[in-house]
């Protein structure tokens, strides 16, 4: 009869380093790479495109101060959620989000749908100085974002380094017709790689997201990108259970 | 007495113990304080002095890395070090590589600290560090692998010690984490910018897989290894169940990796794997006791050293944490009370019950047992361990109430409705309710760091009272030595 004894691993380190490489693998190989394959996990809906140039650039702000340490971007379907945030977050609106940004806590509220709720000079006012809009907030100023100049120096690598992890900025004509095919001409142009640097410039110019013209700077990167957060799909074109069956 | 000394430290290297030990108290120290300030931001926003390298965003990752990877990280190395030694009876197979560890390890956690105020990081909790830093941490973990194991080699005994077991279960998995969580491609070679290779749901659940296990390895399995060696030592009985020991290390390991997805419930992740996350973390429940029990049972027969011992109560305490906060994992991955917790302050008050509670307490009672027979003398003030324990005991519980009440109020306001099935409260109103609990989570964290500066100053003077002894006894022997040869002529 098979007698199995603890002894054998234990005096063998070779047996119980292949052994725990076994224990240790099976849960993230069964857990995490069915989602890579399974079609459903993200939902098939129109609208979500990648970041222009400039909303791009505020979103490496958000994390560069760590504003995923306090706010979340991920709305659970909850009624108490759905009166607060909006329509919970798919799976499809964080699709280009490298890292995703759904964060943990709320010591501030949820931003996932945040975008267009407030105008831009609320904003920037906020972002300078949370309290004078907020008067109960503990959120810190961030005065500097209104004096920092922006540096664009190298967005198209920045978008060089995203193609390559799988989000369509095209470099090449083709991969250019692909997007216009997937997200029409008006967008497919701000997610040429060339066009990059005149396309921020473009947009921050005619947004004056910070309402100070003389220069771009790191606050019309960041209001550029939070006005965009959960605005790209059209909820009044699906039926209130479309999504159900992706869950 | 002289000769002993001498002949163990040739026997052993304590030399790379001691400096990893030195800094398990400076990094302690660091990250404790750290802790305070973000903790008192968070009460008092003026804090922040609107200097960007200080304010809450860019110092609370200084404040996790420097906790988790500097205090518990040393405190680690020190203590695997010493057991590995000891229980293999085997010195270090490599000086120089275990001293490689050492620099790169403190140099790692410096690097990432002065990242973050300057803004770098991958936004990733607890793996916030960039790309060039994380290439380190790799390059150092493989040493210690390699270090680690060829030391289990050189053993004089056949039979692994169950805390070795842990030491390497630990190593592997935070190899493999490490390595599959930090895959992202650099901006360039000179931008400390980095993407992710992956995007939403999947780069979410990957980097849950990770934050959980580094719960799960760096600060549980892990800190069971150190357990293993110094809760046995301390109370002079063996280990109460060799039996129990195997099933939860092994269940412990594979259970684990399955539940990191408890962290997103409720989230675009798909429901299996969320459920799946949820039915292992209820059977974590008892691979988590077994560790507690067969630690706890140890002392069975000598009880009354709880009365008499600080650093058994140390030890003691810790594992009741651990029992405690492996209790509440469980309930707060059932989906319907995260339903309620996720999101607020529950969440962390429950993770410092296990970092203070249980990681820390564990720290300072090993140390306090290790420190003293590293340096060959008697810890410099017994009194001032007692003192350290009851800061420490009344600092955590100040913190984990303070962080029980904000969170169930916080999670109840959310969801409040009135009569008419509007929202009864305004987020803002939520926060403006959370003040007078982040005050006493501030308040608990400077009673724990006041205990934290206490054993600092303390092993501080140990380690000069040492030295004082060893030039006192040196002179001593070459007085002696001069007398005799001088009797001698």
């Amino acid at each position: 009869m098979f007698n199995f004894k603890h002894e054998w691993i234990e005096t063998n380190i070779g047996l119980l380093l292949v052994l725990l490489m076994l224990a240790i693998s099976v849960g993230g190989l069964v857990e995490i790479a069915p989602l890579f394959f399974i079609k459903d996990t993200v939902e098939k809906v129109d609208g979500v495109r990648p970041y222009t140039p400039l909303e791009l650039r505020g979103r490496d702000i958000y994390q560069r101060e760590g504003c995923y340490l306090c706010h979340s971007q991920m709305i659970r379907p909850f009624r108490d959620e759905a009166l607060r945030y909006g329509h919970y977050s798919l799976a499809a609106e964080s699709q280009y989000d490298h890292p995703f940004q759904w964060g943990s806590k709320r010591t501030g509220p949820d931003l996932a749908r945040v975008g267009k709720k407030y105008s831009n000079e609320w904003h920037v006012a906020h972002l300078v100085s949370p309290r004078s809009m907020v008067p109960e907030s503990v959120m810190p100023n961030f005065p500097w974002l209104e004096k920092n100049e922006l540096n664009i120096s190298d967005i198209s690598e920045r978008m060089e380094a995203l193609r390559k992890v799988g989000v369509p900025y095209s470099l090449t004509q083709s991969e250019y017709q692909a997007n216009v095919k997937q997200f029409g001409a008006k967008t497919a142009e701000m997610l040429s790689i060339p066009d990059a640097r005149k396309n921020l410039i473009a947009q921050a110019e005619s947004g004056n997201y910070d309402g100070d013209r003389s220069k771009i700077t790191e606050m019309d990167a960041l209001v550029a990108y939070l006005q965009v957060l959960g605005t790209m799909v059209d909820f009044s074109k699906y039926d209130d259970d479309a999504f159900v069956k992706y869950r | 007495m002289a000769v002993t000394a001498l002949s163990s430290t040739e026997q052993y290297n304590f030399d790379i113990v001691k400096k990893f030990s030195i800094m398990t108290m400076v990094w302690g120290v660091i990250a404790m304080a750290a802790g305070v300030y973000i903790a008192s931001e968070l009460a008092w926003p003026l804090l922040n002095f609107d200097i960007p390298y200080i304010t809450f965003g860019r110092l609370r990752p200084v404040h996790t890395t420097s906790a988790i990877f500097g205090f518990g990280g040393s405190a680690l190395f020190a203590t695997s070090y010493y057991i590995v030694q000891r229980t293999c009876q085997a010195r270090l197979s490599s000086d120089g590589m275990a001293s490689f560890t050492f620099w790169g390890w403190q140099a790692i956690i410096v690097l990432a600290d002065i990242s973050y105020m300057l803004g770098h990081t991958q936004s990733r909790e607890y793996a916030e560090m960039e790309w060039p830093i994380d290439i380190l941490i790799e390059i150092v973990w493989v040493t210690y692998l390699a270090l680690f194991v060829s030391t289990i080699m050189r053993r004089k005994q056949p039979h692994i010690y169950v805390a070795n077991w842990f030491f390497l279960s630990f190593i592997l998995a935070t190899a493999l984490l490490h390595t599959f969580n930090n895959l992202a491609v650099p901006v360039s070679l000179f931008s400390m910018k980095s993407y992710s290779l992956f995007s939403g749901v999947q780069d979410a659940m990957t980097e849950w897989w990770y934050g959980h296990n580094a719960v799960g390895f760096f600060l549980t399995a892990a800190f069971l290894g150190m357990m293993y060696y110094f809760v046995p030592k301390q109370a002079g009985r063996p280990i109460y169940s060799y039996r129990l020991s195997i099933v939860h290390f092994w269940a412990l390991s594979f259970l684990y990796m399955w539940v990191g997805a408890h962290h997103l419930h409720w989230t675009a992740l798909p429901d299996w794997t969320s459920t799946l996350a949820a039915t292992f973390s209820i059977m974590l429940l008892l691979p988590s006791w077994g560790g507690m029990i067969n630690g706890i049972m140890t002392l069975s027969g000598a009880w009354d050293k709880l009365r008499t011992d600080p650093i058994m109560r140390f030890l003691i305490v810790a594992l009741s944490f651990y029992g405690m906060a492996t209790f509440e994992g469980p309930l707060l991955a059932l989906k319907d009370v995260n339903a309620l917790s996720h999101y607020t302050d529950w969440t962390v008050g429950h993770v410092h019950s296990g970092t203070l509670g249980w990681v820390a307490m564990i720290t300072f009672g090993s140390m306090y047992h290790m420190i003293p027979k590293l340096w060959d003398t008697k810890i410099w003030s017994q009194k001032m361990v007692g003192v350290h324990f009851w800061f420490a005991s009344i600092g955590v519980l100040l913190y984990i109430t303070a962080m029980w009440i904000s969170g169930i109020l916080q999670g109840l306001m959310w969801r409040a409705f009135d009569q008419y099935g509007n929202l009864q409260y305004s987020f803002v109103e939520s926060v403006a309710a959370m003040h007078p609990f982040y005050a006493m989570r501030a308040i608990g964290g400077m009673f724990f760091l006041t205990g934290m500066v206490m054993m600092f100053v303390n092993v501080a003077m140990t380690i000069r009272q040492a030295k004082r002894e060893a030039t006192e006894l040196e002179a001593k022997i070459s007085a002696k030595m001069a007398k005799s040869s001088l009797a001698g002529a």
